[in-house]
């Protein structure tokens, strides 16, 4: 036994010897994170604290280190404000030389983060943004977007839906950058797939009340009204909805749904509707696992963007050690180059745009009959293979 | 027979309105009762500024919090003490009013010779440290609190569904209210209350104990903002987000009223939610300015408010 322990060392301690040379592509010693999150506004429990917690345990479970190199982890509060948000990262990149930002929230916070991140050559893992911009018309060689997309939920949830005869939508639609795109995305998928868009309303972020709008969607004669919106807007008018009854004569579709809002739901109201997620934590024994570990930690299940934060932390981990290097460059090609495969990513590759292209899911939401325990909620439809989910790359987003 | 002229009558009279200005009134009906329904919040929170600012010279900005606290507090009741809708109703107010009775005595009442501006930002703090610990500990996503069983449901009425609980919204908030501005305005113990804060070293020789019957108005206002809280918290989401984001309609709301004005508040409140929902019916994306366009144009043409006396 003792001998054994005595072999492990020297084998430990050779193959630290080994990757001591190769260290010598670790830029400044250290491979430094940066965190930036909500981490106390309407998306903190989205991805928040959560999302650094995630990234603790991918560096936990690395090892702490890379081709010999600690890994050091940096987080900070955007605020969802694209000022505070790039000003941090500058900081970040100028005096702290952080290596990669992870994390990335509010849309329009990533879209001011990733200019200056490309502008300065590093890498942005993107977890929780749902615009599909930085993969198309904001597209980068240092993007990569893992977990969903507004692409992927319009493609999931309302496509199957149009195709069974749901053919008239009306929208209630977030008014910002996010809400628009899912609505302009989802409008092409219903219109290519032979349905209509009969109106929508374009309510102000935190709308308190949503009264006037579901009447709206009532009287448009609709047969599906779509919630292109999220967090507290979502929980909001999905209740309100409820209330005046529309959810009795017509159906109405969440397009954004995150583990939390729909915790946050009645569900004798959200019972049995249908959403897209990119991970839900009760798939199969690797994901009840890492999700266990997660909760201890953390004291609640992973959302999406949790699960996302660990999964792309780890692929870029292991494209540092197998490139040698830090170099941003190098290691975006390696990370394209092999294919991320853990508890999250299924059948998955990194695409030349950006795009983590993976198997995502649709769901539906359970009855408050069928629910074991608090934490239970979503019944798992079907699984959407990644190609479905996500659109085509667009020929000048072609990083090679 | 009759019934059916009657019928007739009326369905005819309905095609003709519905074709004015290509608008359909059955639609504008029901736009003007949920902005009715939504004014009934604004005017309780407002009524609970009016008094405090009124009568204590103190501008509240924890209001909103308290109005979160109210709704959490419900919550709280139901899920850790098994405390229904009901109870909570009656015993939120009164929880929230004791703290900050607490909150007035041992806070604000030793910087009360200050500047209005000291009261201002430590009622902010205090509004910011209350939001900040329900984040931490309860998320920001809300948690889920359902209507009570006996008012599940709702009625169909000619020009929507209105749902039992709007209803019952309305009601509870205009007996409020107006019981209130009814003992401030009307009785003995109103003009106590008016002739304190008028003149408090006048009323202190009358024998009148004129810190006690601050604490208590600051209580009571507060305990407003509590109730509607509890009243919110089936329809909306419960989370610490929700009295900030209506803190400063209803302060907008107080200034077109006539800061201090009780009626005012009132009226300005119902006002101002049918306002809102008209603009949510013709042009959603201005609903959240239209209150603050209306502040502006009031603060020109009568810059005391539309019920506050002139200077």
């Amino acid at each position: 036994m003792k001998a054994m322990k005595k072999t492990l060392l020297a084998v430990a301690m050779s193959v630290a010897a080994a990757t001591g040379v190769q260290a010598e592509g670790i830029s400044n010693d250290v491979v430094k994170i940066g965190v930036l999150a909500d981490m106390g506004g309407v998306y903190a429990d989205i991805c928040g604290q959560g999302c650094v917690t995630a990234v603790e345990m991918a560096v936990e479970d690395f090892g702490g280190t890379v081709l010999g190199k600690p890994i050091e982890i940096v987080s900070a509060d955007d605020q969802n404000k694209p000022d505070v948000g790039s000003a941090k990262v500058r900081q970040w990149i100028e005096d702290e030389n952080v290596d990669v930002v992870t994390g990335l929230v509010a849309s329009s916070v990533t879209g001011a983060v990733t200019k200056v991140l490309t502008d300065a050559k590093k890498i942005a893992l993107i977890s929780a943004s749902a615009s599909n911009a930085f993969t198309t018309k904001a597209c980068s060689p240092y993007n990569a977007h893992w977990t969903y997309n507004v692409a992927a939920l319009a493609n999931g949830t309302v496509k199957p839906m149009v195709e069974s005869g749901k053919k008239k939508w009306f929208f209630i639609t977030a008014d910002y950058a996010f809400g628009h795109a899912l609505e302009g995305i989802a409008t092409k998928v219903i219109e290519s797939s032979g349905g209509e868009v009969v109106g929508a309303v374009r309510a102000p972020l935190g709308t308190t009340d949503f009264s006037s709008y579901v009447l709206q969607a009532q009287a448009s004669g609709a047969d599906v009204v779509g919630l292109a919106n999220a967090g507290t807007d979502f929980v909001n008018s999905l209740k309100t909805a409820a209330e005046f009854g529309l959810t009795e004569t017509t159906d109405v579709a969440g397009l954004l749904v995150f583990t939390p809002n729909a915790q946050a739901l009645d569900p004798a109201i959200a019972a049995g509707m249908k959403a897209t997620t990119g991970f839900y934590w009760d798939m199969d024994d690797q994901t009840r696992e890492w999700s266990a570990r997660f909760k201890a930690r953390h004291g609640s299940i992973p959302a999406m963007p949790h699960a996302g934060a660990y999964s792309m932390t780890m692929h870029y981990l292991n494209a540092i050690k197998a490139a040698g290097t830090d170099d941003s460059d190098a290691v975006m090609k390696q990370m394209k180059a092999t294919k991320p495969d853990d508890f999250f990513a299924r059948n998955a590759y990194l695409r030349n745009d950006g795009r983590m292209v993976h198997d995502m899911l649709l769901v539906s939401i359970k009855d408050a009959a069928s629910r074991k325990s608090a934490d239970d909620i979503y019944n798992i439809e079907a699984t959407i293979p990644g190609d479905v989910a996500f659109n085509p790359m667009l020929p000048e987003c072609d990083f090679k | 027979m009759k019934g059916t002229v009657t019928y007739t009558i009326f369905a005819s009279l309905g095609d003709v309105m519905a074709t004015i200005f290509g608008i359909n009134l059955f639609a504008l009906s029901g736009q003007l009762l949920v902005g009715l329904i939504n004014g009934s919040f604004y005017a309780l929170l407002s009524l609970g500024l009016a008094i405090i600012f009124g009568l204590l010279k103190i501008i509240n900005f924890a209001q909103g919090a308290m109005y979160m606290l109210g709704a959490f507090f419900a919550w709280m009741a139901l899920n850790y003490m098994g405390i229904n809708y009901w109870w909570a109703l009656l015993l939120v107010p009164l929880a929230v009013g004791v703290l900050a009775i607490l909150m007035e005595r041992f806070l604000v009442r030793p910087i009360a010779n200050e500047d209005h501006l000291y009261s201002l930002l430590l009622t902010f703090g205090v509004a910011l440290v209350l939001q900040g610990l329900f984040t931490h500990f309860y998320g920001s996503s809300g948690l889920p609190y359902q209507i009570p069983a006996e008012l599940k449901g709702g009625t169909k009425l000619p020009f929507m569904y209105l749902p039992n609980y709007r209803a019952w919204i309305i009601v509870s908030s205009l007996v409020v209210c107006f019981s209130t501005w009814w003992v401030i305005e009307k009785t003995k113990l109103g003009a106590y209350l008016r002739a304190g804060t008028e003149n408090p070293q006048l009323m202190q020789g009358f024998g009148i104990n004129v810190p006690l019957i601050t604490t208590l108005t600051f209580g009571f206002g507060v305990a407003l903002a509590a109730f509607a809280g509890v009243l919110a918290a089936p329809v909306y989401s419960v989370s610490p987000e929700m009295g900030s984001n209506i803190l400063i309609v209803v302060f907008a709301i107080v200034v077109i009223g006539g800061m201090g004005s009780i009626g005012g508040a009132i009226l300005t409140g119902l006002m101002m939610g049918v306002v809102e929902g008209l603009t949510k019916f013709f042009y959603p994306e201005a609903s959240t300015t239209v209150i603050f366009l209306f502040m502006v144009i009031v603060l020109l043409v009568k810059p005391a408010g539309l019920f506050g006396k002139e200077a």
